[in-house]
């Protein structure tokens, strides 16, 4: 089984994705993660302006907690969307993520947190090549997430812009605490972080660090 | 290995800490054959740029021998190298622009956080100056680890002594950009505030690049002796008006250009600079800048400002009108210093460009804290100083 363009092939599914994008995006918002992106801003009589939704002044939509960011990065865009695409290169930029692994067509993230892993289980919704990628939490996950990363031309051939968007449920409990920990506490930081060190790897090879020795 | 180090406002020593090892492919490490103090150093003595740890090893300007390479490095064992203090990657879209002090990638991502709030978008690395350009490791020690050193470090043949071309690391250039962003033309005059190392770079810089006549204002005697010798007019600002003196000197127009090669903890006698000092000190003001706001006073219509001189945060009482009435430009930043370094080095050996009149003071690295010491007190006669670790 593949998810691609069509979504989701279960109606359960469907429904937690119109759930979600209703919750997370607002009830005006048609067209799943594609309108939350360019999520219109609308300020009371104000006009809608074409800023990410993101950049909007609401951090939570319903239950869902938004952010994302965009980076451009001097490479061509089928390099960089290949990269992304096998997701066992995720570890090398995304500090937290140990590792990413396939469970036939559900890709499980083990994220490293003190008192335990969290683990994220994802499918993928969206597969357009040198485009775009988006995925969904699918049941068993430990976070109600969902997410894209989209790859434009950058304009005068200034390389490519990578653009990503990730929802999710900010969890309650123990679990919520240690996610906190994780995300919630600077959504944006570990974000803008992990695109930054992409950016590094793709653009010289390396990511930067100023430690003087290799850890012990 | 040995290595200065910083343990507060006006403490720094000298201790033993760790070798630095190959970390990334592109690294080399090189072991530091000599070093400079610098007057931005001085800024962090004085604990005014906030982001310094206790045991930070400071230093920015320094040269050595290359020991060890990463597998994606270009240099060889036993080269001998001055090091930019600017860290660029040579790869992203400033470094490609010749904008390296703007590299987008040599300062750690987790280290950007603290810039990019402050300043709208994170700085570059540099070397040796605070966690906010990376926290990385200075080179006023035995052995400095250098990222992309296929990219910053120049290779100096074996005839050239260090000295010669030491300040090819930050100072020269910095002196030399400062210069080049006059865009001088025929007839101009250049007025430059500050006669430190920079200021005295950026006179004989504005001198090579034409400039009719060349003022530097200060209130240190042999400074401004230095200047002169280089062939500027000079002005103690301690006996004269300089707002008035800089019109009489320029048949009543004003500089075409000026120079702030002073920065944020600039001196001066007028009650702004008091009123700056007092709010530096209770921390209600970043950054001084008496100097700034005389060169933009005097100044002619239409002129233009470089300011090498550095500043980390804000300041009031801006001549804002001033600025917009009379039509100025403005150039500033840190130094794109790759740029610079192969053309300043050819004019060091062409014999063009001399740097060594600079150099007051040779100690030991363990002496350190001595050169700075002295370097802050003893301004008028320690102008430079140079460590042999």
């Amino acid at each position: 089984m593949s998810y691609r363009d069509d979504g989701y092939s279960s109606r359960r599914g469907r429904q937690a994705l119109e759930a979600a994008l209703a919750i997370a995006a607002g009830a005006a918002i048609v067209g799943g993660i594609h309108a939350m992106a360019r999520q219109t801003q609308t300020a009371p009589r104000g006009i809608p302006g074409d800023a990410p939704g993101y950049t909007s002044r609401k951090s939570m939509y319903g239950d869902y907690a938004v952010t994302g960011r965009t980076i451009t990065i001097n490479r061509p865009r089928s390099e960089l969307y290949a990269y992304w695409r096998d997701f066992s290169n995720l570890p090398k930029f995304m500090e937290s993520v140990e590792k990413v692994e396939w469970e036939g067509d559900v890709s499980v993230w083990t994220i490293q947190a003190p008192g335990g892993d969290v683990r994220i289980r994802a499918h993928i919704t969206t597969e357009k090549q040198d485009e775009e990628i988006a995925w969904r939490s699918v049941q068993g996950s430990d976070i109600d997430t969902e997410g894209k990363v989209t790859f434009r031309d950058a304009p005068g051939g200034r390389g490519t812009e990578v653009e990503a968007i990730v929802a999710y449920i900010p969890p309650v409990g123990r679990l919520g605490a240690l996610v906190a920990k994780l995300f919630q506490k600077e959504p944006r930081v570990q974000g803008r972080r992990e695109l930054k060190r992409f950016k590094m790897l793709m653009e010289t090879g390396e990511v930067t660090t100023s430690h003087n020795r290799q850890a012990a | 290995m040995r290595a200065l180090t910083y343990h507060g406002k006006h403490d720094v020593r000298v201790d033993t800490v760790p070798d630095p090892e190959i970390i990334n492919p592109r690294d080399a490490v090189i072991e530091i054959t000599s070093t400079a103090i610098c007057g931005s150093d001085l800024h962090l003595y004085d604990g005014v740029i906030p982001g310094l740890l206790q045991g930070d090893i400071l230093g920015h300007e320094f040269m050595g021998r290359v020991v060890e390479t990463g597998r994606d490095s270009t240099l060889q064992k036993g080269q001998r190298v001055v090091v930019p203090f600017t860290i660029s990657c040579g790869k992203c879209f400033h470094c490609m622009k010749q904008q390296y002090s703007a590299c987008d990638n040599s300062n750690p991502a987790e280290k950007q956080d603290l810039t990019e709030p402050l300043y709208g978008h994170a700085m570059s690395g540099l070397f040796g100056y605070s966690h906010l350009t990376g926290g990385y490791p200075g080179g006023q020690a035995q052995y400095v680890r250098v990222p992309y050193s296929d990219v910053g470090p120049i290779v100096i043949p074996d005839g050239l002594e260090d000295e010669t071309v030491l300040f090819l690391s930050d100072i020269l250039p910095t002196g030399w950009m400062a210069a080049e962003n006059c865009d001088i033309e025929e007839g101009d005059t250049v007025a430059v505030w500050g006669c430190g190392p920079v200021g005295l770079f950026a006179i004989q810089s504005a001198l090579i690049m034409g400039a009719h006549k060349v003022i530097a204002i200060d209130h240190y005697p042999h400074r401004l002796e230095l200047a002169r010798g280089l062939g500027a007019e000079v002005i103690d600002y301690r006996h004269t008006h300089v707002l008035e003196a800089l019109m009489e000197m320029t048949g009543g127009i004003g500089p075409d250009a000026v120079i702030d090669a002073v920065g944020m903890e600039s001196h001066g006698l007028a009650p702004d600079a008091i009123s700056d000092k007092v709010k530096q000190v209770v921390g209600m003001g970043a950054d001084r800048g008496h100097a700034l706001r005389e060169a933009i006073m005097a100044v002619r219509k239409g002129g233009r400002i470089s300011m090498p001189g550095v500043y980390g945060g804000f300041i009031d009482k801006f001549p804002l009108g001033a600025f917009m009435e009379k039509g100025l430009q403005w150039r500033t930043g840190q130094t794109h210093v790759q740029k610079y370094s192969h053309d300043l080095l050819r004019r060091i050996e062409e014999g063009q460009i001399d740097t060594t009149f600079l150099i007051s003071h040779r100690l030991s690295l363990e002496d350190a804290p001595t050169g700075y010491a002295n370097f802050k007190d003893n301004q008028d006669e320690w102008t430079k100083v140079v460590l042999k670790p």
